[in-house]
């Protein structure tokens, strides 16, 4: 409590030098801190958190909209200088060449954490009882089939860029499943939305933080929980012949950056290296934005407004 | 095995014609054998995984070397093209302050607005004058029209923005092609170097070198600005030599004879002599970069295409649908207007020239004053300055509601009649393709080239299917053919009857017209995810989507291929008694026929150069392969299955073109 006290004396402090010195002095170069958005809210609304934050510091900021793979190379040459968001379940190959270059560097985790998994509607239940455990699935192959892969069941798995192992782990847990692959996330959903719609079968790939399981109602497909030896060693897990007989690892949310920012902007980087957030409050914004259809910027501002004291401390 | 292929080829250049049956039959059989054989003769039916070129590496070597080290002496390349977009810049971001952001000084929050940017009121006026102007207050209205579906539907802005990058891309890339072209007409050799060229930058997707673009020109709507221009030149190019070289030798004499230099005599005399086909390039430029607004989108352009890929994230199909056909309106309305300046007839210095000048440029003026009376009126007025939000329309819900009856109500006919076609045709026919020997598929390619190019087509098209094979690229590019080739197909079965129907009937003619200039405009992203929504992801989606894209050009060369048959030829058929029917099948088809095959060909270009979004809904071909490398900034991997698709376009390009050349020999109309 005490540690507690005297931070907030030397906060208070600091923001009162800071005020007396003027915003000028805080913020190191006026050149823009380009901040990458791509094309999901989440990230739009941790990258507008940021943003805000950064400009309530005195620095300018632009927001570029970017490719969430391809902007790690305008992270290396510092024509973008911070990515709010990789995600270790879709991005950690790229990220990990691209941290190799030595020219952008890890700026921490965001306090998210990246799940992704089989889910399923609620609805589908019925029709397989037993879930969400996984072993009910081995009977239910026929409940999810279509005419291409009947007598097997269709499973939507994402991207083929994404990874993910589905194939493995269908045939290391012997479940009566054909994989399928979606090209995008937007395909996916799509799917998803039009199975939803006329409350059909349907078992695909999703992962959170996102607005998909606030929408629909349903639940993820429990496997045995994924160890990394799972994945590399055979005899782990019930199948002791193959690899990958257990679920998805959970993941963190990076924020990359520009190696050479931290020189030019080194407050900055070390409010983007405080930056938290937890799964529940950004699966509450998401929501906000894309069920209720509340402006992006709104949410963020009334954010911004009723969490002053969490923001402020990253400053700091 | 391009050496087997010879064989058979040099057996039958004494033997007559029909021995030509027989070889297609032994190809044929020799497939068969191969199939069979496979245990036998391995590396004949599948391409051994060993001989595999490393093209891939070897490709990402030379562009990380092309980044890192070229150096040109005093600067490296890098430099260079850094230097370049840094010009680039100042246009672009000039157009963005005056179309969309308002002149600002100072950066970020700092930024103090000095200049608002033009008013929609402004925007819409001055169009509709210049509409005026370049033909009537017809195109005035349509264009007015346009920009008033922008307004009102809320697009305003992100319309603004992309319409910024066009209007400087456009006189760039048209720029750019001008000169290209004029020095490809001057110099012969020249052109022989750039067709090549020109083909791959149309048929390579832009997925394959859009990162290394961006590492050389940095991350901005510069390197997506430059993108769209490589990918909208080459027509222009094509257009103007083609142009330059019809313009009637009687006009170039006569300028030698008035005594122009060699420049007066191009830029006096020629390039304004060819204005009508080099205007056919322009246009050319002005689609292809609206084409291209999406993908510019997803490396920093913003704009509509942005507006199109979130709403579609978020499976708000009716704003994507809003968003995309103001992208399509955008086009048309550009379209429509650059080709009214072309089609006026140059002004003539009239009598009324001692009139005053606000008498003289009446347009101008009205220009002008519109511009003025919107900006004082903006000051006083927001509304004048900024479209309301209130007075904004939007039939995102209805059209979202009508999706999901047609989902609620009709998928499972839906699914039923797709899952037919998808076991019964395309399945089978998958298998067939890729099981096919690649040796039997690469002798069947070198005996077509030889029949119609002897030599030289003979070995060029077994080379390039040669360099598919060997750089381990065999079973994608099978795929793709199959992919393509059975939309292609269905494409034409569909397009050419429309075509001939559209040619024999103005009014039925001006309804498909609109349809299929909407369809070559729409960004195929808009109808993707509804098609997902009805048909899962999948072959069968993919191929809706190619052929949707696709069934354009046959259409429009049929109309093309029967309308420019000589008039007094159908009139000799119906004086000679010819029914409607005979004229159309012993008349109109026959002569139609070269410029149908044209119209095939450019199906296939546009087929394969759908694949990039046709990756984006799970198929398993080359532009997957492409995509994927694009996800996992592998430049070599994405540039060498980018090129197998070029080749193959470039293999049925080569291929169809010798055949209509001959074929409009044997009729006597080359």
């Amino acid at each position: 409590m005490k540690t507690q006290r005297h931070r907030w004396i030397g906060g208070m402090l600091l923001g009162l030098a800071w005020g007396l010195c003027g915003s000028a002095q805080a913020a190191e170069s006026q050149d823009p801190i380009k901040l990458t958005i791509h094309d999901w809210t989440g990230q739009y609304v941790t990258t507008h958190i940021m943003g805000e934050v950064l400009k309530s510091m005195g620095y300018n900021v632009e927001y570029v909209q970017a490719d969430y793979l391809a902007q790690f190379t305008g992270l290396e040459s510092g024509d973008l200088t911070v990515a709010m968001e990789i995600w270790q379940t879709t991005g950690k190959e790229a990220m990990d060449a691209s941290l190799a270059t030595g020219k952008t560097i890890d700026l921490g985790e965001t306090g998210m954490e990246a799940k992704e998994e089989w889910w399923y509607p609620a609805y589908m239940k019925e029709k397989c009882p037993g879930l969400p455990n996984w072993e009910a699935l081995k009977q239910c192959g026929e409940a999810f089939a279509t005419p291409e892969t009947a007598p097997k069941g269709r499973y939507l798995g994402g991207p083929v860029t994404w990874g993910g192992f589905d194939e493995e782990r269908v045939a290391a847990l012997e479940l009566p499943f054909e994989v399928v692959h979606a090209g995008t996330d937007a395909a996916m959903f799509a799917e998803l939305e039009s199975a939803y719609q006329r409350q059909a079968p349907i078992i695909l790939w999703i992962y959170t933080p996102h607005w998909a399981p606030i929408k629909y109602a349903g639940e993820w497909v429990a496997f045995p929980e994924y160890e990394d030896a799972c994945y590399s060693d055979p005899a782990w897990g019930g199948n002791p012949g193959k690899t990958h007989d257990c679920g998805k690892p959970h993941g963190w949310i990076k924020k990359v950056a520009w190696k050479g920012g931290e020189e030019k902007w080194p407050k900055a980087y070390a409010a983007v290296r405080n930056f938290r957030i937890d799964n529940k409050t950004m699966g509450e914004l998401i929501a906000k934005v894309d069920l209720e259809g509340a402006k992006l910027e709104d949410v963020v501002a009334e954010w911004m407004k009723s969490n002053e004291a969490t923001w402020k401390a990253w400053t700091q | 095995m391009t050496a087997g292929a010879a064989v058979a080829a040099r057996s039958s250049t004494a033997t007559p014609r029909s021995i030509e049956p027989w070889i297609w039959a032994a190809i044929a059989l020799l497939a068969v054998c191969l199939h069979l054989g496979r245990a036998a003769v391995p590396w004949a039916a599948t391409f051994p995984a060993e001989w595999t070129l490393p093209a891939q590496t070897w490709v990402s070597r030379f562009v990380k070397w092309l980044y890192q080290d070229a150096s040109l002496g005093l600067f490296t390349f890098q430099e260079l093209t850094r230097g370049i977009a840094w010009v680039l810049q100042w246009p672009l971001e000039a157009a963005k302050s005056l179309l969309s952001t308002g002149f600002e000084r100072g950066m970020g929050q700092q930024a103090v607005l000095i200049w608002p940017p033009l008013s929609w009121v402004g925007v819409t006026g001055v169009l509709t004058v210049m509409s005026c102007y370049a033909r009537d207050w017809r195109l005035g209205l349509l264009v007015c029209g346009c920009f008033l579906y922008i307004a009102v539907f809320g697009q305003w802005h992100s319309a603004m923005i992309t319409l910024s990058s066009i209007v400087i891309a456009v006189p760039l890339g048209v720029a750019g092609g001008l000169l290209l072209g004029i020095l490809a007409f001057r110099h012969p050799m020249f052109e022989r170097a750039i067709t090549p060229v020109m083909d791959l930058m149309q048929t390579v997707p832009v997925f394959a070198y859009l990162v290394p673009i961006l590492v050389l020109f940095g991350f901005n709507p510069v390197a997506a600005m430059i993108a769209t221009i490589i990918y909208a030149l080459p027509p222009m190019v094509r257009n103007t030599t083609l142009a330059l070289r019809r313009v009637p030798t009687e006009i170039v004499e006569f300028g030698r004879m008035a005594g122009c230099s060699r420049r007066q005599l191009t830029w006096r005399v020629m390039v304004p002599a060819a204005r009508s086909g080099l205007m056919i390039g322009v246009n050319q430029v002005i689609m292809l970069s609206l084409n291209m607004v999406i993908i510019a989108s997803m490396i920093g352009a913003g704009g509509l295409g942005r507006d199109v890929l979130t709403a579609l994230r978020s499976l708000d199909f009716g704003a994507g649908l809003e968003a995309s056909i103001a992208i399509t309106l955008l086009a048309i309305a550009l379209d429509r207007l650059s080709q009214a300046f072309a089609a006026r007839p140059p002004s003539a210095s009239s009598p009324d020239e001692f009139r005053p000048a606000w008498r003289r440029h009446p347009y101008l003026l009205a220009a002008t004053s519109v511009v003025a009376a919107s900006w004082l009126l903006g000051w006083l007025i927001p509304a004048v300055q900024q479209y309301p939000e209130e007075l904004q329309i939007t039939t995102g819900a209805l059209i979202n509601e009508t999706m999901k009856w047609l989902n609620v109500n009709f998928f499972d006919v839906i699914e039923a009649l797709k899952a037919w076609v998808l076991l019964n045709l395309m399945v089978p026919i998958k298998r067939l393709f890729v099981a096919l020997p690649w040796v039997a598929v690469v002798a069947a390619l070198a005996y077509a080239g030889w029949r119609l190019g002897r030599w030289r087509l003979a070995l060029l098209v077994a080379a390039l299917a040669g360099f598919i094979a060997v750089t381990g690229q065999w079973e994608k590019a099978m795929q793709t053919l199959y992919l393509c080739g059975l939309a292609t197909l269905v494409a034409c079965a569909l397009g050419i009857p429309v075509g001939i129907l559209a040619a024999r009937h103005e009014r039925l003619n001006r309804v498909v017209q609109v349809i299929i200039d909407t369809l070559q405009t729409l960004p195929a992203f808009a109808y993707l995810m509804p098609v997902v929504m009805l048909f899962r992801v999948g072959d069968f989606t993919a191929m809706l989507a190619v052929i949707a894209y696709a069934i354009v050009f046959p259409i429009r060369y049929t109309i093309f291929g029967i309308r420019q048959i000589d008039p007094t030829l159908v009139e000799a058929a119906v004086a000679s008694g010819c029914t409607r029917r005979q004229l159309l099948w012993k008349v109109q088809l026959p002569l139609a026929i070269p410029e149908i095959m044209l119209g095939v060909n450019q199906t296939i270009l546009m087929a394969l150069s759908m694949l990039v979004i046709t990756a984006l809904v799970g198929t398993r071909e080359l532009g997957q392969e492409v995509y994927i490398a694009l996800a996992k900034a592998d430049v070599g991997r994405g540039v060498v299955a980018g090129i197998c698709i070029a080749f193959m376009a470039i293999i049925a390009d080569r291929l169809i073109q010798p055949w209509v050349a001959a074929h409009r020999h044997r009729l006597g109309i080359a």
